[in-house]
């Protein structure tokens, strides 16, 4: 789960982590509030979208008075902001931060993450900051300092001066100063189940401050239900309306641009009939995994979504019984095209535990149903029903 | 022979009195597999379908001789049960539950080095040796004992795959789910080597998803030391990018961790490969053919 930027920022400063002063913003007679209530003269009027890439986009700017923070807040308030995180239709902005300016000598990266390949969580920092890291990653890794924290150690000041000396710190208050954040980054991490703790840039001001002028948090979803304080963080505006309604009924959906609704289960099977459909010449309007717990509620639930999109135009379920009893689908199946009305054809192909029972159901309703013998059969008959309805 | 489980195999299920574990635990019994009891903290000392309980691992252990464990217990106290067993230095943890905070489960790899215990899973269907053992929530009635060896990061995916080499009369030695949450207990490369070496297999299906680096560095170990023929299929080619894809480790986070990029690197390592899920039986045909 994402956050917006402000809202990381208050769970850094709640941990002791150095950030700017700012407050957010509804409205530009808010964000002018929020302006005149931070005082200084130089202030930074920054979109709130859960995405990176805001400042090309042109959805962060300095103000250097109070009449242009009511010039950039009118102009990037309702903005729909374009950039490589975002797709090509964009995110709307519906909230602001305007925070206190600064003066920066040097931008730096850090970054905390779950490497999978040691399975550790893995301290990053590259003197390179507020450019792409993907982009120093690819090009010039060794600018990029990282230290696997041993789990039964935790985190030790070797760590941080590892990190503070490799990005070029030298005196003994920045790598202090730098530790402690490094420190506190890790503690947040650690704390609240995150996956990705990004920091890009970290600053030294000309002060000599080290703080967070940016900050990205994303958080384990399957931890959520420890921290109800990040769990009430959550934007549903940002979320997908219908992949949030899948959720709270147990299915993990994904809406996609094809005209083929999928029902599976299992998520590699979600993935592989998704693959097969392209594989025929098909396109998937879904990744739509029904879990192993699944009841005929949900089944139907699954259905509703999947004609909830006017592209569908034909749907496959495809289900291989392990946990899940074929049954259990055929029930759903029937009980959702009684109450929903399916119009488009239907593909079904049943396997696994229960099937026989499964296919019996089926047969015995007087539903118009497509039976496939197995996986390329039902995804050849998919193809060319939606083909077919075009 | 097989691997990792045979008819010596002796299963408790932790939590084995829940809804799913007794279901599970009874399939698996039903099968073949020599079940011998379960553990549920708070039931020692009772007697659940006909079956001993025990408070802890390692009570279970001594009082029934077991030596390897199902997990299915719900994922806030999965990792406990599988660092109990570790600690009980059960020889063989095999965890079904899905949903473990990531770094709990960081907690326990480390736990892992040097112990006595191999963990498979979490998040995966289990391990069969057809005809002999099955200890998870798969069918058993696809599997078909024989010689070729299955092992896949997806659940229903395997299934899939076991059935086409059944259809077409090709036998399993044993099929082994590894899971699909990014920090596992055991990689696509432990279970190669076990392959390998395993005179009873004579070539192995392997089925991987987009995300991570697990399929390419498997690809380099084929390279290097596998004699036996290997067919994979990699799930997601039509995933966008940036998408979980229902699995916490099916993520496309860099250049290199797609469906396209993992073949390439799988067809370069001499590795047999099926685009299409529904082909996996008929490569895998061919490849023993032309063995």
């Amino acid at each position: 789960m994402n956050v917006h930027e402000y809202q990381a920022k208050q769970l850094m400063r709640d941990m002791g982590l150095k950030v700017l002063a700012g407050h957010v913003a509804n409205t530009v007679d808010e964000a002018v509030d929020a302006a005149k209530k931070l005082g200084g003269n130089v202030w930074v009027v920054k979109a709130q979208i859960h995405a990176g890439g805001r400042g090309k986009a042109g959805g962060v700017k300095l103000a250097k008075s109070l009449d242009e923070v009511k010039l950039h807040a009118d102009d990037i308030l309702g903005k729909t902001l374009v950039t490589h995180q975002t797709g090509p239709e964009g995110k709307k902005v519906l909230k602001l931060l305007v925070e206190e300016g600064c003066e920066i000598e040097h931008e730096y990266y850090a970054g905390v993450v779950l490497d999978r390949n040691t399975g550790r969580v893995t301290m990053m920092a590259s003197a390179e900051g507020g450019v792409e890291i993907e982009k120093i990653a690819e090009e010039t890794p060794e600018k990029i300092i990282k230290v696997a924290v041993d789990p039964a150690a935790g985190f030790t000041p070797f760590v941080a001066r590892k990190l503070a000396y490799g990005i070029g710190l030298k005196s003994k208050e920045e790598v202090k100063e730098a530790s402690k954040f490094f420190q506190g980054l890790y503690d947040l991490y650690m704390k609240y189940d995150c996956s990705i703790a990004e920091i890009n840039p970290l600053v030294k001001t000309k002060g000599g401050e080290i703080l967070a002028l940016d900050a990205k948090l994303n958080f384990d979803a399957n931890a959520l239900y420890k921290h109800a304080n990040v769990e009430a963080l959550r934007d549903v505006t940002e979320e997908s309306e219908k992949e949030l309604e899948a959720g709270e009924h147990g299915l993990s959906y994904i809406e996609l641009d094809g005209t083929i609704g999928c029902l599976v289960n299992g998520a590699g099977l979600a993935m592989g009939t998704m693959d097969i459909i392209k594989h025929y010449g098909g396109e998937p309007a879904n990744f739509l995994d029904v879990g192993g717990g699944a009841t005929k509620e949900t089944v139907e639930k699954a259905f509703a979504i999947i004609l909830d999109d006017e592209n569908v135009k034909a749907i496959l379920v495809n289900i291989f019984g392990g946990i899940m009893k074929c049954d259990i689908i055929a029930e759903g199946v029937i009980g959702a095209a009684k109450e929903l009305g399916v119009k488009v054809p239907l593909v079904v192909r049943l396997e696994g535990t229960n099937v026989a029972l499964g296919k019996k159901i089926l047969n015995e309703s007087d539903l118009d149903i497509i039976a496939a013998d197995d996986l390329a059969d039902a995804a050849k008959k998919v193809v060319e029903a939606a083909n077919g309805s075009n | 022979m097989a691997i990792l489980i045979n008819r010596d195999t002796k299963l408790i299920t932790v939590g084995f009195t829940g809804k799913q574990g007794t279901f599970h635990s009874l399939q698996s019994r039903d099968y073949g597999t020599n079940f011998v009891g379960g553990v549920t903290p708070g039931k020692g000392g009772t007697v659940h379908e006909g079956f001993p309980v025990f408070n802890t691992t390692k009570e279970a252990m001594e009082k029934t001789g077991a030596n390897a464990a199902m997990i299915m217990v719900p994922p806030p106290f999965a990792a406990d049960s599988i660092l109990e067993c570790i600690d009980a230095e059960m020889p063989l943890i095999i965890c079904i539950t899905e949903g473990i905070p990531i770094l709990e489960m960081v907690k326990v790899k480390a736990a892992l080095q040097g112990s006595k215990s191999r963990l498979i899973g979490p998040n995966c269907p289990g391990v069969i040796t057809p005809g002999e053992c099955k200890i998870g929530i798969m069918p058993g009635h696809i599997h078909m004992p024989g010689k070729v060896g299955v092992v896949s990061r997806s659940g229903t995916l395997t299934y899939e795959a076991v059935y086409q080499l059944t259809q077409r009369d090709i036998g399993q030695s044993t099929c082994v789910g590894i899971g699909g949450d990014p920090v596992n207990g055991t990689d696509f490369i432990d279970v190669l080597e076990l392959f390998e070496k395993d005179p009873d297999t004579d070539a192995v299906i392997m089925i991987g998803e987009i995300g991570g680096a697990a399929e390419a560095d498997a690809a380099r170990w084929i390279q290097k030391n596998m004699t036996k023929p290997v067919v994979s299929f990699i799930a997601g080619a039509s995933a966008p990018a940036g998408k979980r894809m229902g699995h916490a480790g099916a993520l496309i986070s860099g250049g290199d961790d797609t469906a396209e990029a993992k073949y390439r690197i799988l067809e370069e390592c001499g590795v047999h490969i099926s685009r299409s899920p529904a082909e996996l039986g008929e490569v895998m045909e061919k490849a023993l053919a032309n063995k």
